[in-house]
């Protein structure tokens, strides 16, 4: 087995052994088939990880796309481009493509490559589910950006889709919005169970709970979350179903129900949802930092019980996002109560991130400077998220473009850039080169700049009283909204740099070694780059 | 390496100069508003204060928190020497920074607990409006008043459509404000015909959802006369962004001047009415009257031309409900139809408007029924028990 042979973790006896093994079980090519079948029939964990993330990169260039079109009708005041109802159309599959096609199919990827290497696995546990798993992914996106083709147009009520605008009110097109969200959370649903029975079963001995990379943890946290609220999820779309075509009265005060039972139940899933979009990402910010500050990262258990209490404290806030909904005064002191409280463990993570970073010594590589970006302002889309908790000032807040802001803070300044630090990080493992520094620098520095440009002037926009999801706006408005449309273009236009990076890096490039960062720390590291089709047949010894 | 970090610094030296550029238009931005209004009611100011007080303790967290990367950032670097230290945890400073943001969020929940409760108490108002929101407008209703009315956007298509150049409150006027006294504590009960809307008001720091089926309340109490806008918050369908508030708020007697003027309007109405039911148009006067009123209330979604937008809303023209039974044409109008986005129509038009907006609608574009509807039509149709009688006596 030449893959253990070349790690330095494992001492010279085994590694005998190991070849031994491997002379008695070569059987590696008949695990790799070539050709179209090596990605539609694959269980392997690299490849799907690979199909997993070439997705979510499609699919993060589609709905950033539309986000194009909606900053060009915003680009002046009065109706240029589009009409009011397409404008909606393109705000809703905005929203929908970008958190469940683009953010959650990253991580599953990252998931996929990173986790069985981290933890000594051979692979994921459940390899035929795992090829399912991704393989209904393009069917249900396929399925969503039809509709936006069918006569009536696609969905149009916002990714929140609020009934009754998304049932008596919606378009004839709603059973196939309903049907691909469907897909989209037994994929989920699938990949999550995928992970914690790898993580549960497959580590290597050796490898306790409190020895695993952060990453891992985090990941087992998000999985759960995701098994706890993807079907809540599912609840809700069926409901809007059976609401639009099959006479219930779910949400319909008509027939006895309630609107705003929608958005409770909308939320119960929503609010954790928003947890499964970020905690990979202090995963992945955990491993980079260490790695580029010289240092081990700064109270590892303690950031294993912040990631928990907030996973947990995520079923305890949902309501934050309906203060304006004519709650009665002790619910709204609770939720606000509960979402203040949990920036505690948030901050808890933050604080150890800069002691690890403290009487280090740093080096600037593009994964670090991504991963530092992303501490700076994903915290500032936290102290914006800590405005929003206290309910006065959220009814001025809520629904403008403060909350836009807030949450593309979070969203694409933080979760986003996390998946570039990760992609930066382990491009040279997974490809065998290193990716172009002056170009990933480029790509760095202009989307830092521009994503600011873009995102903090909305904070302003939203203060001085603009709506969120409108087509056009009051002349007030004007100024900050093209400057914004301008850092939009910008940003846009930076990740196509990345684009450029990536292709270029899988053609080729300066070679990369096992271990292309010195002080980076875990399992995959032992490896030799590109990470060899199958890792950890033998499983490695942990100290 | 070494040539490689020398790159890197001049790129960072001139994405920063960049940078500055980018932030000059700020200065030229000074009359725009950044910050939330403090608006015209004690309410509104506490919660500018509360907004403004988290903000500064955001400020010095990030200084304290940020201040310290940034310090490890430009010291601890390894270019500059600078060698790892071994520490890696320590129990006592994690309990640290985790009691103090306790402390400094309880210091925070407090003057939020006292601002929240006294904006939920509407009780012991002195005047209460009910508001209803519907797609695309807002219908205000003055408690022990007969009076009630519809609140459209005034701006104009060709506003919009940068036909005409844009007035200085584009998209923020509409044809009836709701007007109010100052001093007087404001109830609002609020609720919707249709989808969700929410009913805000910036300078009143009000803003409520309008959920169909229930009713929410919420109130102000205005100190400063003045014309005071605002827009629907909520996305409600296509025109969520054109249907804005405004509120006049004027001293109390101004007010009662005000009430009575509007009495006298709904006293002239009834007249009109009357008159109408009486006086028969002819087809040239009724297009004309109907005209205006379809481009005003139906073209948002069944289009000027009459085609609707396919698989949204219905054409008209060609239409079999505008070209075939003339009561199911007027019920279709009068009373909406359930469980679609048609509205009933019975209360925001006159019958007068009703029939001359059918009229219309049967003889506009392909649609040469020759049919011609009268108010009294309208009237017979609403109250068919009076029309029996009526036509009994004549016998």
């Amino acid at each position: 087995m030449k893959t253990s042979i070349e790690s330095n973790n494992i001492g010279s006896t085994i590694e005998s052994e190991l070849v031994a093994s491997d002379t008695a079980s070569s059987h590696d090519d008949h695990h790799a088939p070539s050709g179209w079948t090596r990605w539609v029939f694959s269980t392997n964990h690299k490849d799907i990880g690979t199909l997993y993330l070439i997705f979510s990169l499609t699919m993060f260039f589609i709905g950033g796309a539309m986000a194009m079109v909606i900053r060009a009708e915003l680009f002046q005041p009065g109706l240029q481009l589009v009409e009011p109802n397409f404008f909606n159309q393109m705000t809703t599959v905005h929203g929908l493509i970008m958190v469940f096609g683009a953010v959650m199919p990253a991580f599953t990827g990252l998931a996929n490559w990173m986790i069985p290497m981290m933890i000594g696995a051979p692979d994921m546990a459940l390899p035929r589910m795992n090829n399912l798993s991704f393989w209904i992914l393009p069917f249900a996106f396929l399925i969503l950006l039809a509709s936006l083709f069918t006569e009536g147009g696609g969905p149009n009520f916002g990714w929140t889709f609020y009934a009754p605008l998304s049932t008596t009110y919606s378009p004839d097109s709603t059973a196939l919005f309903v049907f691909s969200v469907h897909i989209m959370g037994i994929s989920s649903i699938m990949g999550a169970i995928n992970v914690i029975v790898t993580i549960f079963n497959m580590r290597a001995p050796g490898m306790t709970l409190m020895k695993m990379p952060m990453f891992v943890w985090t990941w087992l946290i998000t999985a759960f979350l995701l098994i706890a609220v993807m079907p809540v999820l599912a609840g809700a779309v069926t409901m809007v179903l059976t609401d639009k075509y099959f006479g219930t009265s779910f949400f319909d005060a008509a027939g006895g129900g309630d609107p705003v039972m929608f958005q409770h139940i909308f939320w119960f899933f929503g609010h954790p949802e928003v947890y499964i979009m970020i905690l990979p990402s202090f995963g992945i910010v955990s491993a980079i930092v260490p790695a580029f500050s010289g240092k081990k990262l700064f109270g590892y258990n303690s950031m294993v019980y912040a990631t928990v209490s907030i996973a947990l404290m995520s079923f305890l806030v949902w309501a934050h996002h309906m203060f304006t909904t004519g709650m009665p005064v002790f619910a709204e002191l609770f939720f606000m109560y509960c979402t203040m409280l949990i920036s505690v463990p948030t901050g808890v993570k933050v604080f150890n991130w800069v002691a690890t970073m403290w009487r280090g010594s740093l080096t600037f590589e593009t994964p670090m400077l991504f991963a530092i970006a992303f501490i700076v302002l994903f915290t500032i889309g936290g102290f914006s998220g800590l405005m929003l908790a206290i309910v006065p000032a959220d009814f001025q807040y809520h629904d403008t473009y403060f909350v836009v802001a807030h949450f593309h803070y979070v969203l694409v300044s933080g979760a986003v850039f996390s998946i570039m630090a990760a992609a930066y990080y382990w491009l040279p493992k997974w490809t065998g080169n290193m990716y172009n520094q002056r170009l990933s620098l480029w790509h760095f520095w202009t989307s830092l700049i521009s994503v600011n440009i873009l995102f903090f002037p909305m904070h302003f926009l939203g203060l001085a009283g603009m709506p969120r999801r409108i087509p056009d706006y009051a002349i007030q408005f004007a100024d900050v909204n093209q400057i914004v449309s301008i850092g939009g273009f910008a940003f846009g236009l930076s990740q196509l740099l990345f684009l450029w990076v990536v292709i270029k890096c899988i053609k080729g490039g300066e070679k990369a070694p096992a271990k292309p960062w010195e002080r980076a720390e875990g399992l995959e590291w032992t490896v030799p780059s590109p990470a060899p089709h199958h890792t950890f047949d033998q499983p490695p010894k942990i100290d | 390496m070494g040539g490689y970090r020398l790159h890197q610094l001049a790129t960072v030296r001139k994405l920063f100069i960049y940078l500055l550029l980018l932030s000059l238009p700020v200065k030229a931005l000074a009359q725009t508003s950044l910050n939330m209004t403090q608006g015209v009611t004690e309410i509104s100011g506490k919660v500018y204060e509360l907004h403004m007080l988290i903000f500064y303790i955001c400020c010095a967290i990030a200084f304290v928190v940020f201040g310290a990367m940034f310090y490890a950032i430009f010291n601890h670097r390894k270019s500059k020497g600078a060698v790892a230290a071994d520490f890696h945890e320590s129990t006592k400073v994690e309990i640290i920074w985790t009691v103090i943001p306790v402390i400094i969020l309880i210091a925070m929940a407090i003057p939020a607990t006292k601002t929240l409760i006294a904006m939920e108490d509407t009780s012991k108002s002195d005047l209460t409006i009910k508001i209803t929101g519907s797609q695309w407008k807002w219908h205000y209703s003055y408690f022990g008043e007969e009076i009630e009315f519809f609140s459209l956007l005034a701006t104009s298509s060709e506003e919009i459509d940068g036909i005409k150049e844009k007035g200085a409150n584009y998209l923020l006027e509409v044809n009836n404000p709701l007007v109010l006294p100052i001093n007087k504590k404001i109830r609002f009960l609020l609720t919707s015909d249709d989808v969700i809307h929410s009913w805000w008001v910036p300078d009143f720091a009000v803003k409520k959802d309008t959920v169909p089926g229930f009713i929410n309340e919420a109130w102000t109490k205005i100190d400063k006369p003045g014309i005071y806008r605002g827009q629907c918050a909520e996305l409600c369908g296509q025109a969520h962004g054109f249907m804005p508030i405004v509120v006049h708020a004027m001293e109390e007697d101004d007010y009662e001047q005000w009430l009575i003027g509007k009495r006298q309007d709904v006293e002239r109405q009834k007249i009109e009415a009357a008159k109408a039911l009486a006086n028969n148009m002819p087809l040239d006067q009724l297009m004309t009257i109907g005209e205006k009123v379809y481009l005003e209330r139906c073209s948002v979604c069944h289009q000027p031309n009459g085609m609707g937008l396919p698989a949204v809303f219905p054409a008209i023209n060609g239409s079999p409900i505008a070209t075939g039974d003339i009561s199911l044409h007027i019920d279709t109008i009068v009373n909406g139809r359930s469980g679609t986005a048609m509205q009933a129509f019975a209360l925001q038009l006159t019958d007068q408007e009703i029939a001359a907006v059918i009229t219309y609608q049967r003889n506009a574009w392909d649609n040469k029924t020759g049919d011609v509807i009268q108010a009294s039509d309208i009237n017979a149709f609403k109250n068919p028990a009076e029309a029996d009688k009526k036509s009994e006596e004549e016998q």
